[in-house]
């Protein structure tokens, strides 16, 4: 027993977890010997960057995943957790990034799936009903429990998902990114309430990668890096640039240099496009804008707003209807749009490993991709290997693309390497009209810098950029106008002065511009 | 004149519509439970079998018909078992493990059949479940005919598919095996055992398939042939479909094969009809199939995560 006992016994922490290892078959090492501890009644914000364990680390503490080694001390006690039951029976909440909500089923049902022996009889569910109806009034969290899960918005399925983890009851809850899908007043919303919750002596673990974030809400933050801890500080004591230092691991440029907006005439114009989605649903409604020669427009919005179906559609992938698109004073009709690639556009789709990249495939051969059967890359039908290669080399060290060998396969790359490959090739073909949607996801803050620099290299070499991105913070750095996407539609425009974004929130949220401005 | 004939037409046929659909109901009842919970069975025809053979060699050797049901349904619960191992745990794809049933329990029946009963000198009948009048309702002209005189395996499911829709829509049990199969990790996040919720729906459906099987010997024909199911655990599985994923809608579905079935029967007793009688055989299997497809066009969501193993 005596050495199952943590080894500082304070009262004031809730939570210890010692030299946790975790990988994953494939020889991912997702955690390398990590600490946390966490405070009663603390926000603690994990800060890393995509790719750093946080994720994993808090999988591990809910019992999704278990640990190869390392111990867990909760309540001043071992903590031996085997599944999700375990976490939850000892008052651990989680609310994941990805939600972990059953769409057909009412909000009622979701929180009380798992809560019952399998032979209980659910007839009624009126004292569930009401018991959610008062917590939801008490929290002030509005949520109809009788409502289906689909027929909710991203924000209020997060709220189902904090109800139903408070339901359960916890005195520690672990949030995954929650402000990733939210707006700017949503969010906002959601760090008072936390703090609220806090000050009733909940202990919150709040996963982030936004410093500001971590600057507005922790009262300490604790750093990972590759698997890591870096260190853990008190919010107080730190601030943005040397967090993300630690993040990242070096120094970080985080302005652009970007220069003044020199506008040209127009190169890509359209007129009352529309498009529907898979299920035949409106997802685009009557969409009108020109884009300017040296002129990047980011289109802002809440994902899943028909961003995915515009850029779809004018890449040629997704059936739409318009009255006009002009490309570099050429008229396009509906037959041509397959082929605005040969007309001058380029495209960077949001899913490189789905869309930008064959994965199997070797870094070469995607560079390719797009221009293997022409000369000279190819003559008389045989690829022109010697060639291939040199053009692959050259473009791996013009945009600095970390890999051995370029017959590698493009799938053991890291993201923002892929990524890289991606805008390298597209780049390279001096497009007059650049589509680029969310360039940066999901890759590491030094790719990020990279590729926002080459979107504004090109703008400054006179192309036409649409930017389509959910990160409003890359919009207002890299866009010289901004559109604002809501349910299909243009809310408004408004210039990228980060005086606006109070009002771009507003609009992103349905809004009209009159009563944002 | 013609009044009369045309009724008692239409009478017999619509009393031999409930007889017809009852084997596709058990089997469609079940697969909706295995399909609920996101696993799709295709070997339903295989189980069926296993179903009819298991219940009649009881049934034959035992001289009881609820012995031999008894042996269908544990011959099904086990079928379940191989398959959820196969397809859950070792995570095998589901539409081969499915397609390798089919072929098993065909081949495996047919074997047995041979070794065990084709050089019989006994007759080989069983005395079938028979027809419960229910007293006063089943003298009621018409409907008398056409509800009331069955035997108790087509009673039966009445009692089975309320059941069965009480069971997923209204217990604790049945709200896990529809989060199961739409969306297993959120299940498995709030504490649910998505493996045992998923053996224990495919177990249901597998049993209640060797129970419709079963009806065929124990309570439509007397005896095992080989091939004896011919097709139902396919039309079970379009059934499901067009039922909408749901017991109820399963019932309806599974009628309109009988009424299809009833009437081919009718028409192939006629004196004055010359069409072969392999297309009249055939005639339910196209119809049902045609109309399932023709009213499918409404959206069907099907568990979202139909076919897909967890982790």
């Amino acid at each position: 027993m005596e050495d199952s006992m943590p080894k500082n016994n304070d009262p004031k922490t809730i939570l210890r977890m010692e030299e946790i290892h975790k990988s994953f078959p494939g020889g991912v090492f997702a955690n390398r010997g990590v600490n946390l501890e966490v405070h009663q009644g603390e926000i603690h914000c994990l800060l890393g960057e995509n790719g750093a364990g946080k994720t994993v680390l808090m999988s591990v503490l809910y019992g999704l995943y278990k640990p190869d080694s390392g111990s867990i001390f909760y309540k001043n006690e071992k903590f031996d957790v085997h599944n999700p039951k375990d976490a939850i029976q000892n008052r651990i909440g989680m609310v994941h990034q990805h939600f972990m909500l059953v769409e057909t089923l009412s909000v009622a049902e979701n929180i009380i799936l798992g809560q019952y022996k399998p032979w209980k009889v659910l007839n009624n569910l009126d004292p569930v009903i009401k018991k959610i109806q008062q917590m939801s009034k008490d929290y002030r969290l509005n949520v109809d429990p009788t409502s289906l899960v689909k027929d909710l918005s991203v924000g209020e399925q997060q709220r189902v998902e904090i109800l139903k983890a408070l339901y359960h009851g916890a005195d520690l809850l672990i949030l995954d990114e929650p402000t990733a899908v939210l707006t700017p007043q949503e969010s906002e919303n959601l760090l008072d309430f936390l703090r609220q919750l806090a000050d009733k002596g909940l202990t919150i673990v709040f996963i982030t990668h936004k410093l500001e974030e971590v600057m507005q809400i922790s009262d300490r933050v604790t750093i990972l890096r590759d698997g890591k801890t870096i260190t853990t500080v008190n919010t107080k004591e730190t601030n943005p640039r040397e967090l993300a230092k630690m993040m990242v691991g070096r120094d970080v440029l985080m302005d652009l240099n970007k220069k003044e907006k020199q506008p040209g005439k127009v190169i890509f114009s359209v007129k009352n496009l529309n498009v529907k989605d898979e299920r035949g649903l409106p997802a685009v409604k009557n969409f009108s804008f020109d884009v300017y020669e040296r002129e990047v427009v980011g289109i802002a919005g809440v994902s899943g707003n028909g961003q995915s179906e515009l850029a779809l559609a004018l890449a040629g992938l997704m059936d739409s209807d318009f009255d006009s698109i002009i490309l570099n004073d050429i008229s396009i009709t509906k037959r041509d749009l397959t082929r605005l690639n040969q007309l001058g556009m380029a495209h960077i789709p949001e899913d490189r490993q789905k869309m930008g990249l064959i994965l199997p495939f070797s870094v070469s051969e995607n560079f390719i991709a797009e221009t293997f059967n022409d000369r000279p890359f190819s003559k008389y039908g045989f690829l022109q290997f010697k060639t291939i290669k040199n053009y692959s080399q050259s473009l791996v060290k013009k945009f600095s693309i970390r890999v051995g060998d370029v017959d590698e396969e493009i799938a053991h790359l890291s993201g923002g390497n892929q990524q890289k490959v991606v805008v390298a090739r597209e780049l390279d073909r001096r497009p007059k009209f650049l589509l680029v949607n969310q360039p940066t996801r999901g890759i590491d803050i030094g790719a990020t810098e990279f590729v926002r620099q080459q979107i504004i290299a090109e703008r400054d070499g006179g192309a036409a950029i649409l930017l389509i991105s959910t990160d409003l913070e890359e919009i207002f750095a890299l866009s010289d106008r901004i559109l604002v996407m809501f349910e299909g539609q243009i809310m408004g425009e408004v210039s990228p002065n980060p005086d606006m974004i109070e009002q771009v929130g507003l609009l992103m949220a349905g809004k009209t511009i009159e009563s944002a401005l | 004149m013609e009044l009369i004939p045309s009724i008692l037409f239409l009478q017999s046929i619509l009393a031999a519509t409930w007889r017809m659909a009852t084997p596709i109901l058990y089997a469609a009842v079940g697969e909706v439970f295995s399909e609920k919970a996101g696993v799709i069975n295709i070997g339903l025809e295989g189980v069926m079998l296993i179903g009819a053979f298991s219940a009649y060699s009881v049934a034959f050797e035992s001289g009881s018909l609820w012995l031999g049901l008894l042996a269908a349904i544990l011959a099904g619960i086990l079928s379940g078992l191989i398959f959820a191992f196969f397809t859950i745990t070792i995570k095998a794809n589901q539409i081969v493990v499915g397609a390798a049933f089919n072929m098993i329990g065909m081949g495996i029946t047919g074997f047995l059949y041979r070794s065990m009963y084709s050089v019989s000198a006994v007759p080989l009948g069983l005395k079938t479940f028979q027809s419960v009048e229910i007293p006063f309702l089943s003298s009621i002209p018409f409907f008398g005919e056409v509800l009331f005189k069955h035997n108790i395996m087509v009673y039966g499911t009445l009692l089975v598919v309320p059941l069965a829709t009480f069971v997923l829509y209204k217990t604790a049990f049945g709200l896990s095996i529809r989060a199961v199969g739409e969306h297993p990790k959120a299940a498995d996040t709030v504490g649910v055992n998505v493996f045992r919720m998923r053996y224990l729906s495919v177990m249901i459906g597998t049993a209640l398939a060797a129970v419709g099987g079963a009806f065929l010997v124990l309570a439509y024909a007397d005896q095992f042939v080989e091939g004896v199911v011919s097709g139902r655990g396919f039309i079970a599985l379009a059934v499901v479909v067009f039922g909408r994923w749901k017991p109820w809608g399963a019932f309806w579905s599974s009628l309109l094969f009988g009424i299809f079935y009833a009437l081919q029967l009718r028409i192939q007793t006629m004196p004055d009809v010359n069409i072969p009688y392999q297309f009249l055989q055939a005639l339910p299997y196209l119809a049902t199939l045609l109309v399932l497809v023709g009213f499918n066009k409404r959206r069907v969501q099907a568990p979202k995560t139909l076919g897909v193993p967890y982790k």
